[in-house]
Order: structure tokens, then C-alpha cells, then sequence
């Protein structure tokens, strides 16, 4: 039914797509897996005429199509639900279902009694019975998702790409999406299903495809597949012969017997972290692991402060936070390097100077006035030891690379002699040399004494920098590996949820 | 990677925004040298700085919002409000009544503040409540009429000149003096221009992001308050119902011809004052040379559409 052939997409400096297929009959619900930066979203777009592929063919029915707009992949009868709900929030139900399609009256009226009649109809076979004339942003969140599936359906979809639709539901919204999922299939839809989510994907789909780096490196019947290899292809690595040869900048474990400097406790916000509790030592690297979505960047977040919390406590040196906000959790001396290091991290247009001072400002000034001989200090201090390389103290950050951009960020913490520091995602998009001086660093500091918390996709990275792992899935802490359990193979069994 | 291995053309876009408004400055004044009679006389350019001081000290509070990606439609009501808060406490003497003028732009300054920084509105509209509403308290207010200002020391401040140089002009130099130190040297002035950059980035480095946006609309709105009191002192007369009207326009235009651009993260304070100063140059020439008030409009909206299309040019 839809048969892609060879696709490849290219943007200015990087492969997005390369030699990617995929096929999928009619009835078959097919899982499209693969990490961060793997291509899954630039091939949802090819199919939803989004992007135009630079090579390769898509055929829809055994015709080849070429879609100049999502419009026109939407009329061939390919229809998309994204991970937020695309619809209008203040507009009736009824008219949410019925946008663009509306049933007229002759003159140009819509004929509302119908469309409300059929909309009740509509949505009563997706277990949804509600007022049909209410707004739709008065709904939970996963009604409005089977709003908009019940709406991607209602227009004579073929095919139906599912971009992780269940990130935002409640288990048993879960269970009637999943359901509806079923019917369809059984109606002869296909269905491309996107989810991190492995019990999700093992339930529903009869096919798998994975990617990485742009590539489809696996195809084939999910049944034949177990847990632990789908990771492994998904990361990469090979399960069977995992072998270390030490290619990271790290040097071996540290001491972890010493008390622990903080506490998590309880970390809970609705839909994202359920009870996450853990505690970090000094002079330690402690591992967040987990597949994307599992909460790891969440987790990091909340303990700055940086995400609201329903409940939960983070206590260092025995002392209780009382609010949890950056600026507090700055002042207690606990400070997080972003995963978006351009979306949170730096300020493209102040200088060098400028962004590793950030933080320090109120320190390094007097009366409100900024000292320039102390802020140079810091700056000359900094470039030397994290080895930034720029023109000036005084250049863009914006105009360097990234693995100086991030050494930028890193040097904004730690003139502030932080107590912990919490790394998301440290090394990735930085060119390798950078990513070994990084990983040494880290490595120093944390011998040092300090308390590092390490979120990592790199396994590689990530088992020769972590002494211990904290393992998350689905929001929720599921294990805690130590000593001589972090290795590879164990920590992808456990990311699969298989006993190792 | 350099400057130099740039090719001509770009190097020249590059310094266009940054520079332009300077060497647009210089050109006008050039040209009415040669070819306008009178102007580069000492009475005309006094006239023209008299009539600049009070958009640039608007200008300089709107450009410290724009910095923080907002923007201030309040302030021309904020002077309205200013002028007829005015005449009320004049019985105390001048400085109660300046005082108190100023009072209203901390009020509205507040509100602005709170709109955007705790309720979370979009800064256009926020201000754009207080631009309908402060006017309407401000006719109110002075019970819709317009007050003759009697006080010798306020009158003195519209008049007076310091050293040869007016003293409203004094004022609105020191005032961009101060600005501009503000924003270059003191912590605060960084923490907005970071906020301004990326907010997401200012709030996970621990910067006080509120109180920095707060503190932002109060100052611009007690600029504006101190414009109002300039300008009713200058005209010896209170007029709330006229007094300010499209002064957030012309503000917002020197900001951007100046080349602050309205996505936040920079502040141009001395191309703020170019900018001021290159608009009012231009009406005048425009009006010397006979060409009426709305072909001088239809100049202005060229100059604006420029100096956005060199800045976007920059970004790429």
C-alpha cells in the first residue's frame, strides 16, 4: 500500500535521510523507531509532503506520488496525529471534527444540527460521549487526541501516521487509543506508529522498522524481535559482543562510598515523572538513564527547579530546598548544561564574556555595577583551563562551534564553584576532540569532589562516564545499577526492561 | 571566518545597520548645509534639539523594553497622564508636582510590568490596555480641559538654558548618558539584554527574569512621565487629550532606525539617539524645503521600512 523506495533527504551539512525504505500493507500497523537526531520526524514529513525527498520514490497503491504540500498528502489520503494536538482550542467539538468539510445547507449555512448529530456518532465509536458543542480545549487531553484521530480517520485516511499520540494520555486513555488503533487496522488502515514507548509498540504493531543516523537499519516482523535487540539496534550497539576499549575521555570509576550530597525525592508533575527518587555522592558520576521520553531531561530539569513539580523535595547537604526555582537551586550550588544548548543555553548575540559571566553577574558586582577586572579574571581563567577557542573574549558566542559553545556553558557553572552539576546531554553535536576534552573534564571534576549527573544517548560515553546508573522508563525510576552492572549489555537490558 | 574574507557587499550590509543611522545623520546635515538657507544656524538647531529631547527620552525607555523583546504602546498615555497629574500638586511647588508626575509612570510602569512579567500578556497587548485606559484617566484626571502652568520654576525648566545649551537638552543628554552606562555597565543591564536574548536560556542561569521586566517597564513608563513634564513645561500649558499622541510611534521608529532590533538581546543607545535625531532632521528638511506634512509621513514610513530591512539582512 504505501512503498517507499531509497528516500533521501538532505539539508546543508548533514544526511538527514539516506537510502531509507519502507513498506507498509494495508491493516498493518507498522512501529517507526529510532533515537533523537535518527530521521524519524524528516520521514513523516517526506510522507506528509512536508519536505520533498532529494532521491528516491514514495508509492502510494503502487502509483508514485509526490506531494507539493500536506495538503495535497492529506487529499491522497494520508493523514497525520502529532504529539500535540494540532486543532483549534476554542472552537466546538463539533466543529474541530467537521473543519473544512462542514455539512452546508443550501446558502451557505452550515447545517449545525447535522453536524452535531454526526459528530456525537462520530466520536461515540471512539468511547468519547461529550457535549459535542462545548469547546474542545474544555476537554482532558486525551479526548482531544481522540478527537483528532476520530477527525484524521473521518477523512477517508489509507494511511494514518501516529507521532507518538500516547506521550500526553492517561493509561486509560492509553487502553482506548490503543483499541481505536485496533479497529482501524482491522478496517484495513495502515498505520505508521512512532513511541518510545516498548510495551506500546509490542502490543500493537506487527512490523518494525528502525533508524539511526538517517539510515533504516533494521525491517521486519516485531514478533521476531526481541526487547533487548530492538535497543541495540537502536543504539547501535552490539549486545553480544560488547568489548571496551576505553575510546571515551573518561579513566575508570571513582570512590562512591562516600554519603550522599543530594537527595531527590518524589520528583511527580502529572504525565511526566511519577515518584522519581535518587540520591547523588560527591566526587561520583551518577548516570540518568532511559529512552528518549523516559523523563531523564524532565528529571534533570526539576531538580534545578526548572520544570514546576506537582510534589517532591531535593535536599543537598542536608539542607531542604524549600522553593524550587534556578535561581535557588543556583544558590544552593546546583546548576544543569541543557540538552538545547542553543535554546537554553547561550545568548547568541552577548559575547564570550559575557555568557560565562551570565550567572556570576550579581556576584562579581558592587552596588549593581558590574566589575570588568573581576569579570576578566573569571573569562581569562576559564578559556585557559576549558581551552575555548575564539577570536576574542569579546566575539559572538553565536559565531563558534559547538563543542566551544558548550565549553562556554560549562565554564558559566562552574565559576559559580558549583556543589552539583547536571549534564544533559554534554557531548552531543560537538566535533570529537572537544567531546574527549569534555568527557576529561567531567572526569576531573568529578575526582575532584564534585557531584555529577550525567543524561547521555552515547552509551559508550555513557557506561565509561557513569559509576552508577539510575534507570528511568516512562517517568518512573525502574532500577538502580551499580559497580559492575554498568556496562553495555546491562544497561541496555534494563533501558529494554528485560532482567539482565 | 574573518571580517576580511568577506566579500565587499557583505562587509557593507554588515556595517549598513550598524553605522547607517550615523552616516544618514551626517548626509542630512550635509545636505542642508549646501542647500537649505538657515539651517545650520545656532537658533534652528536649538529649536531642533528642543523639539527632539522629549521623543529621545521616550525613546531611550523604549528601547530598553525592546531589548527585552517587548514594547511600550503606553507611554505617549503615560505622559497625558504625567501632564495632567501636573497642575494638581503645583500648589506644593515644583518638585512635589514632579514628584508626583512621575509617581504615574511608576504606577503604569508597575502594571505594564506585572501584565507581562506574572500574567504573562504578550507586551503589545498589555501596554495597549494602558495606551486606551491612561489616556482616558489622564482626560479625568484634568476634567478634560487644558490648564495654563503659572509655576516660574517649572516655566524656567521649559525655557532656561544651562551653560548656552537648553536645558531640556541637558536633560535628555545626561538622561542618554545614564542609559547607556546602565545598560553597558551594570548588572541589571546585562541581566536585560540576556533576558531580552534568549529567555529561556536567562531563567535556567538563574537570572531574575521577573524583577529584570518589571524593573524595565517601570523605567520606560518614568521616562515617559519625565517627557510629559518636559513637554508641558515647554508649552506652558497642560493638555492631556494632546500631549503625546503617536509618541509611542515615534519612539519605536528611532529605536529601529537606530538599529536595536525588535527581537530583543541588543540595545543600541547611541543609534537610538542617531535615530531620534535623524527623524527629526528629516522633518524638518522635508518642511523647510515646502514638502507637506504628510509627504514628510510617507518619507518617514521609507526610512522605517530601510533601517527593519537592514536588520533583517544582518540576522541571516
Amino acid at each position: 500500500m504505501l512503498d517507499v523506495r531509497g528516500v533521501s533527504k538532505r539539508f546543508p551539512g548533514v544526511l538527514a535521510l539516506q537510502d531509507v525504505s519502507l513498506t507498509v500493507a494495508p491493516g498493518e500497523v507498522h512501529a517507526l523507531v529510532g533515537e533523537n537526531g535518527a530521521g524519524k520526524s524528516t520521514l513523516i514529513k517526506v510522507l506528509t509532503g512536508v519536505y520533498t525527498p532529494d532521491e528516491g520514490q514514495v508509492l502510494l497503491d503502487g502509483a508514485p506520488v509526490s506531494f507539493g504540500s500536506p495538503r495535497e498528502a492529506q487529499n491522497a489520503g494520508i493523514s497525520t496525529i502529532y504529539q500535540e494536538v494540532n486543532l483549534v482550542p476554542l472552537m466546538s467539538v463539533a466543529r474541530n471534527l467537521f473543519l473544512g468539510r462542514e455539512p452546508m445547507l443550501p446558502g451557505g449555512l452550515i447545517d449545525f444540527g447535522r453536524m452535531h448529530r454526526e459528530a456525537a456518532q462520530t466520536l461515540a465509536r471512539f468511547g468519547i460521549t461529550v457535549d459535542v458543542r462545548r469547546p474542545l480545549r474544555s476537554l482532558g487531553l486525551g479526548a482531544q487526541q481522540m478527537v483528532a484521530l476520530a477527525r484524521a480517520v473521518a477523512v477517508d485516511a489509507k494511511l494514518l501516521i501516529m507521532d507518538e499520540p500516547t506521550s500526553s494520555l492517561e493509561p486509560r486513555e492509553v487502553q482506548t487509543l490503543e483499541a481505536v488503533v485496533r479497529d482501524l487496522s482491522a478496517q484495513g488502515i495502515a498505520i505508521i506508529y512512532v513511541s518510545h514507548r516498548l510495551d506500546e509498540l509490542y502490543r500493537l504493531c506487527d512490523r518494525v522498522t528502525v533508524l539511526r543516523d538517517g539510515r533504516g537499519v533494521h525491517s521486519g516482523k516485531l514478533a521476531d524481535l526481541d526487547r533487548l535487540h530492538l535497543v541495540s539496534h537502536m543504539l547501535g550497539r552490539d549486545p553480544a559482543a560488547v568489548s571496551r576499549e576505553g575510546l571515551t575521555g573518561f579513566e575508570g570509576h571513582h570512590d562512591t562510598d562516600a554519603e550522599p550530597l543530594v537527595s531527590v525525592r518524589g520528583l511527580t508533575r502529572r504525565h511526566v515523572l511519577h515518584d522519581v527518587s535518587f540520591d547523588v555522592r560527591p566526587g561520583e558520576v551518577t548516570g540518568l538513564g532511559g529512552l528518549l521520553g523516559s523523563g531523564r531531561s524532565e528529571t534533570a530539569k526539576a531538580v534545578v527547579g526548572a520544570l514546576p513539580l506537582d510534589s517532591g523535595t531535593v535536599t543537598i547537604g542536608g539542607r531542604r530546598l524549600r522553593r524550587l526555582n534556578p535561581a535557588a537551586a543556583i544558590r544552593a550550588g546546583m546548576v544543569l548544561l541543557p540538552e538545547d544548548r542553543k535554546a537554553e543555553g547561550i545568548v547568541p548575540e552577548l559575547s564570550v564574556r559575557e555568557n560565562i559571566v551570565l550567572a556570576a553577574l550579581p556576584r562579581i558586582s558592587r552596588f549593581g555595577l558590574v566589575s570588568r577586572k573581576r569579570q576578566d579574571r573569571i573569562v581569562e581563567t576559564f578559556m585557559q583551563r576549558l581551552r575555548i577557542k575564539a577570536a576574542s573574549p569579546e566575539q559572538p558566542v553565536g559565531e563558534l562551534s559547538g563543542g566551544n559553545q558548550q565549553k562556554v556553558l560549562l565554564a558559566r557553572w562552574l565559576c559559580l564553584h558549583p556543589r552539583l552539576l547536571l549534564l544533559d546531554e554534554p557531548t552531543r553535536g560537538i566535533d570529537v576532540g572537544a567531546k574527549a576534552e569534555v568527557q576529561a573534564l567531567v572526569d576531573e571534576l568529578a575526582r575532584d569532589g564534585l557531584a555529577v549527573v550525567l543524561i547521555s544517548s552515547d552509551l559508550e560515553e555513557f557506561v565509561e562516564g557513569a559509576d552508577r546508573v539510575v534507570v528511568l522508563r516512562a517517568g518512573a525510576v525502574t532500577g538502580e545499577l551499580t559497580g559492575d552492572e554498568v556496562t553495555e549489555a546491562g544497561i541496555m537490558a534494563a533501558l529494554a526492561g528485560e532482567q539482565a | 571566518m574573518t571580517d576580511l574574507a568577506l566579500p565587499r557587499t557583505a562587509r557593507l550590509s554588515a556595517a549598513l545597520p550598524q553605522y547607517g543611522v550615523y552616516a544618514a545623520v551626517l548626509v542630512l546635515l550635509a545636505f542642508n548645509a549646501v542647500f537649505t538657507d538657515n539651517f545650520l544656524t545656532g537658533a534652528n538647531l536649538r529649536t531642533q534639539l528642543i523639539q527632539v529631547a522629549p521623543v529621545l527620552i521616550v525613546a531611550l525607555g523604549m528601547a530598553m523594553v525592546i531589548g527585552t523583546e517587548g514594547v511600550d504602546l503606553s507611554v505617549g498615555s503615560v505622559m497625558a497622564l504625567s501632564a495632567a497629574a501636573l497642575p494638581l500638586y503645583l500648589g506644593y511647588g515644583m518638585w512635589p508636582a514632579i514628584a508626583m508626575a512621575l509617581l504615574t509612570g511608576v504606577v503604569v510602569g508597575a502594571v505594564n510590568g506585572l501584565l507581562v512579567a506574572v500574567v504573562g500578556l504578550q507586551p503589545i497587548v498589555a501596554t495597549l490596555a494602558l495606551l486606551v485606559g491612561g489616556r482616558g484617566l489622564a482626560l479625568v484626571l484634568a476634567e478634560g480641559r487644558l490648564k495654563q502652568i503659572e509655576n516660574a520654576d517649572l516655566l524656567a525648566l521649559g525655557s532656561d538654558d544651562l551653560l548656552g545649551i537648553p536645558v531640556v537638552v541637558v536633560i535628555a543628554g545626561l538622561l542618554s548618558l545614564a542609559v547607556g552606562l546602565l545598560v553597558s555597565r551594570t548588572t541589571y543591564g546585562r541581566q536585560l539584554v540576556a533576558v531580552g536574548g534568549n529567555r529561556a536560556a536567562a531563567t535556567l542561569a538563574g537570572l531574575p527574569v521577573r524583577r529584570v521586566l518589571l524593573g524595565t517597564y517601570v523605567l520606560c513608563a518614568v521616562l515617559a512621565a519625565l517627557a510629559g513634564v518636559l513637554a508641558t513645561a515647554r508649552l506652558t500649558a497642560s493638555d492631556p487629550s494632546a500631549i503625546g499622541n503617536l509618541m509611542e510611534l515615534s519612539a519605536i521608529t528611532a529605536v529601529v532606525v537606530g538599529g536595536t532590533p525588535l527581537n530583543g538581546g541588543r540595545i543600541r543607545v547611541l543609534g537610538t539617539v542617531a535615530g531620534a535625531l535623524l527623524m527629526q532632521l528629516l522633518r524638518a528638511t522635508l518642511i523647510s524645503h515646502n514638502l507637506s506634512d504628510s509627504t514628510a509621513q510617507m518619507v518617514q514610513a521609507v526610512i522605517i521600512l530601510g533601517a527593519v530591512y537592514l536588520a533583517r539582512e544582518r540576522r541571516r
